[in-house]
């Protein structure tokens, strides 16, 4: 017994004839349907190189637009050909020209003769397709499709609203219960003429011919109702993309077909040479008995589509631009953002690069230059420090240092002195992890050996633009992590949140902190906050300090490490 | 978009196709191989002056991707480019002693030559110091590329202009002819580019990388554009607007995915800061042929006083395609 092959051809005829010549030279009778599109010139050439071979025959010419009844009808002639003309054949394996068989042709046909009564052919309900496209599943069955979905569009894209607007149905033929799957198949004589020769053939075929894309279902429903034991898979290894056509095989990827053990591959590009030569003129031996195992070319292909439309979170690129809020994460990784901290403690940056064991930044908003760790000029992916290449884009900026530093958790410091326009895009951002000591700026102004004049209008600018960013963190967009303390509460007790801020960074450190950060030396700081008051300006935001508060009286333990026991 | 500003940008569109049409008469073909293009052909179009010592490399460089012709508009070359050029059996020549700057950085001689014989043809526009770098380009000839840009229905492609540069001043080491020119300059940046969209004509605008870090650091909306589309399957309809930053009409600027995902892109290899660069530099300055007051160059001699050294200790080595795939400068998408 052998396998018949039908080869659907409208390009690349060359290819389709070397393929044609390899199957028939191996005592599989061959019928080329060849879309009647192609030119005179071509067909006589495809006809010419292959008509020394007995067992090759040329069916009946059909236009085979994508999507129509063309196709179905062409494989059904030419599968009425193969029957009539070689009776030896028990299987039938449609392939199109840029098939490439990847096995042995005997070891396909040993393991059909293994299975004499199985139909190869992917045949799932319409409830269980997961991979349409136009969301045009079922209504393929029950609308009308008089236009070109390719060259038309418009009128296809109107036709289908204006029939689903007055609630248009067709019938679909008593005892049928639409299936749909991979147009590539391989079915048994017995099951073949069943389709081909039934009596409600012309009624069938009339109710097919209006449906969109037959070819998907024509055989994959009627298979249903005649086969006595359909197993659901394609022979063929073809996968498709997001817009619904197929991937493409090039010389790379002839290691990865070597292994797949799949029968026929679709498609090639026709200018693979190496491909073809490997398959076809240099056809060595596989594993005998192996079944087909596509899944480490399913794993390329589908990560390759996820590629195209989910993209990689975080970053913004030449070909990735995606709009607000479609970022599917603005920026990579989760970074925390330090405001206050390093204005009461004196070593904050270098205990928190110890503590959380990564390089902490300085003020990377700062309005004269950006403070990368080390006071670095350039910092991962040769990003510069200069302020007013980081202001042209300060988006770009963040996302790019968190793309660049992949791997690293980044912290930096922020704070009411610094550029504030990023603000909005932090609080958006789920990455983002913000601590802010309210009121903490007024540490080093008062500190600060400038005129109280100076220093009063300073205090107020501050405070103004920190109230805006508490603003935008408080608001109900903001998606990032803030914990806010005013100064007052925080050096009231600031192991209790240094430990939380330090577990969100590392959190399977587990250990507690030993040591704390030196806090600055805040006597008379209290008295400092009342001045400002009596010349008029209300500071708000560091909390209750009373005017008393780091008087020299009070218990001097100030400007000692805390420990902990 | 208003149907007012698409009227707009067509009749701009438009405007410099006449433009186009106009300059014709300032190309003096000086060897015509135009009859040999088939109708599948790929094709280069460029504009160079003086590169006759990059030339053998270009050529050679592209012909291996699969290029089948070059269209190459001369600029009053004197070191013999011209005739190392009229020599080559599949390059079509065209001279002109006009202003490089008056046709608009030669996009006038260029959307002329292209409307003219690159119909319905892949088109690269590229100068001879760029070197186009797309996805599996070192498996796959550029003919796979085209062939599943077509069956995408993809009609443009973006590739990212990538400065490379050498370590220490640029005079170290010396090009030679028919040199691969990444033997010298081996280093980029990865990751210092400002992306902002630009709405008008939907691209992007992308800055950054050495230049900006070295000569623009105090002046970043001056720093060079560094997005290009060179590779487009060409209609008579299109027109460059501004070298190859943007196209007419506007949808095939849209090389990139807003939706999240990535489209596929390459990038264009730049290999500017050859030992050629302070001659060049400097005789551009004195034709002031370049773009905006030629404010690029003018920087470039400044700092070219002090030798700069573009190469900082985060600068990444070219190795190849897909290294810059991982660092997120170019993307597969769905191509695999």
């Amino acid at each position: 017994m052998s396998v018949g092959i039908v080869l659907l051809c409208h390009t690349a005829l060359d290819r389709a004839a070397q393929v044609a010549r390899h199957w028939a030279e191996r005592n599989c009778p061959v019928v080329i349907h060849v879309d009647i599109r192609v030119t005179k010139p071509a067909y006589q050439r495809l006809f010419d190189a292959l008509s020394d071979l007995g067992n090759v025959q040329f069916s009946a010419r059909h236009a085979c637009e994508w999507g129509t009844w063309g196709i179905v009808a062409a494989t059904q002639d030419a599968c009425a050909l193969m029957l009539s003309t070689f009776r030896e054949v028990r299987h039938v394996f449609l392939a199109s020209g840029s098939c490439l068989p990847l096995r042995p042709v005997e070891e396909m046909v040993a393991y059909l003769d293994q299975r004499p009564r199985t139909d190869f052919i992917e045949s799932v309900t319409t409830e269980d397709v997961g991979w349409t496209i136009g969301g045009l599943d079922f209504e393929r069955f029950t609308l009308r499709f008089p236009f070109s979905w390719r060259k038309q569009r418009w009128f296809f894209d109107r036709y289908v609203k204006l029939q689903r607007r007055v609630g248009f149905r067709r019938k679909i033929p008593t005892g049928t219960v639409p299936h749909m799957g991979s147009q590539w198949w391989c079915l048994t004589r017995q099951t073949l003429s069943a389709i081909l020769e039934s009596p409600d053939r012309p009624e069938i075929d009339r109710y097919f011919r209006k449906v969109w894309i037959p070819d998907e279902s024509y055989f994959q429903t009627l298979v249903r109702q005649v086969s006595t034991n359909v197993e659901s898979r394609s022979l063929t290894l073809s996968k498709f993309d997001f817009q619904g056509k197929p991937h493409i095989f090039y010389d790379d990827h002839l290691q990865l077909l070597r292994r797949s053990d799949c029968f026929v591959a679709r498609k090639i590009w026709p200018h693979a040479d190496l491909l073809y030569d490997a398959f076809l003129t240099r056809a060595g031996q596989g594993q005998a008995a192996a079944e087909p195992n596509p899944g480490k070319i399913n794993r390329l292909f589908t990560k390759a589509v996820e590629r195209r439309t989910k993209g990689r979170a975080g970053l913004i690129m030449q070909s990735r631009y995606p709009n607000e809020n479609w970022e599917n994460g603005r920026t990579l990784a989760p970074y925390s953002v330090f405001q206050g901290f390093s204005d009461i403690f004196e070593n904050f940056e270098p205990w928190l690069g110890k503590v959380a064991g990564t390089r902490a930044h300085g003020h990377l908003f700062a309005p004269d230059k950006v403070h990368f760790a080390g006071e670095e000029d350039e910092y991962n992916g040769a990003l510069p420090n200069s302020s007013a290449l980081r202001n042209y884009n300060p988006r770009s900026f963040l996302t790019n240092l968190i793309w660049n530093t992949r791997g690293e958790r980044q912290c930096f410091q922020f704070g009411p002195g610094d550029d504030q326009t990023i603000c909005w895009f932090m609080a958006c951002d789920p990455n983002a992890q913000i601590s802010v000591i309210t009121g903490a700026w007024a540490v080093p102004l008062f500190k600060s050996n400038a005129n109280f004049g100076d220093i009063r209008r300073q205090a107020a600018l501050l405070q103004k633009i920190e109230l805006e960013h508490l603003s935008i963190l408080r608001s109900p967009y903001a998606k990032a992590r803030v914990q806010i303390w005013p100064l007052a509460d925080f050096v009231e007790n600031p192991m209790a949140p240094l430990q939380s801020v330090i577990d969100e960074i590392s959190p399977r450190a587990m250990h507690r902190l030993t040591e704390a950060p030196r806090l600055t030396d805040l006597t008379g700081f209290g008295q400092f906050l009342q001045n400002l008051r009596n010349q008029g300006m209300q500071p708000v935001l560091m909390g209750d300090f009373p005017a008393d508060f780091g008087a020299p009286t009070s218990t001097g333990r100030r400007g000692r490490p805390y420990l902990v026991k | 978009m208003s149907l007012i500003s698409r009227y707009k940008l067509r009749l701009a569109r438009k405007r410099w196709l006449i433009r186009a049409f106009r300059k014709r008469h300032e190309l003096r073909p000086v060897v015509l191989r135009t009859g040999q293009i088939a109708p599948s052909d790929m094709l280069i179009f460029t504009t160079m002056r003086n590169e006759r010592v990059r030339l053998p490399f270009f050529l050679k460089y592209y012909r291996d991707l699969g290029v089948n012709h070059f269209l190459i508009v001369d600029n009053d070359s004197d070191d013999g480019s011209r005739e190392y050029l009229a020599e080559q059996d599949d390059v079509s020549l065209w001279t002109t002693k006009h202003s490089y700057k008056r046709s608009r950085f030669g996009v006038d001689w260029l959307n002329w030559l292209q409307r003219k014989y690159a119909d319905g043809h892949w088109t690269l526009v590229v100068d001879p110091d760029e070197f186009f770098v797309y996805p599996f380009c070192d498996t796959r000839p550029l003919r796979a590329l085209t062939d599943w840009l077509d069956a995408s229905s993809i009609k443009s492609f973006s590739a990212m202009l990538l400065d490379m540069y050498p370590k220490g001043p640029f005079d170290v080491m010396p090009y030679h002819e028919g040199q691969n020119p990444f033997e010298i300059v081996q280093y980029f940046d990865s990751g210092n580019y400002s992306f902002i969209r630009n709405s008008k004509f939907g691209n992007l605008w992308i800055q950054g990388g050495p230049r900006a870090r070295m000569f623009f650091a105090n002046n970043p909306e001056r720093a060079p554009a560094l997005n290009k589309i060179p590779l487009v399957k060409w209609s008579r309809k299109y027109a460059y607007v501004s070298s190859t930053h943007m196209l007419l009409p506007r949808g095939l600027n849209q090389v990139f995915d807003v939706w999240g995902g990535e489209k596929a892109s390459g990038c264009l290899l730049h290999a500017k800061f050859l030992d050629t660069f302070a001659a060049k530099a400097e005789e551009e300055m004195r034709r002031h042929q370049h773009y905006a007051n030629s404010h690029e160059y003018r920087a470039y001699r400044e700092a070219l006083a002090v030798e700069p050294d573009l190469w900082c200790k985060f600068s990444e080595k070219y190795i190849n395609w897909r290294q810059l795939e991982i660092l997120g400068l170019m993307s597969k998408g769905n191509w695999a």
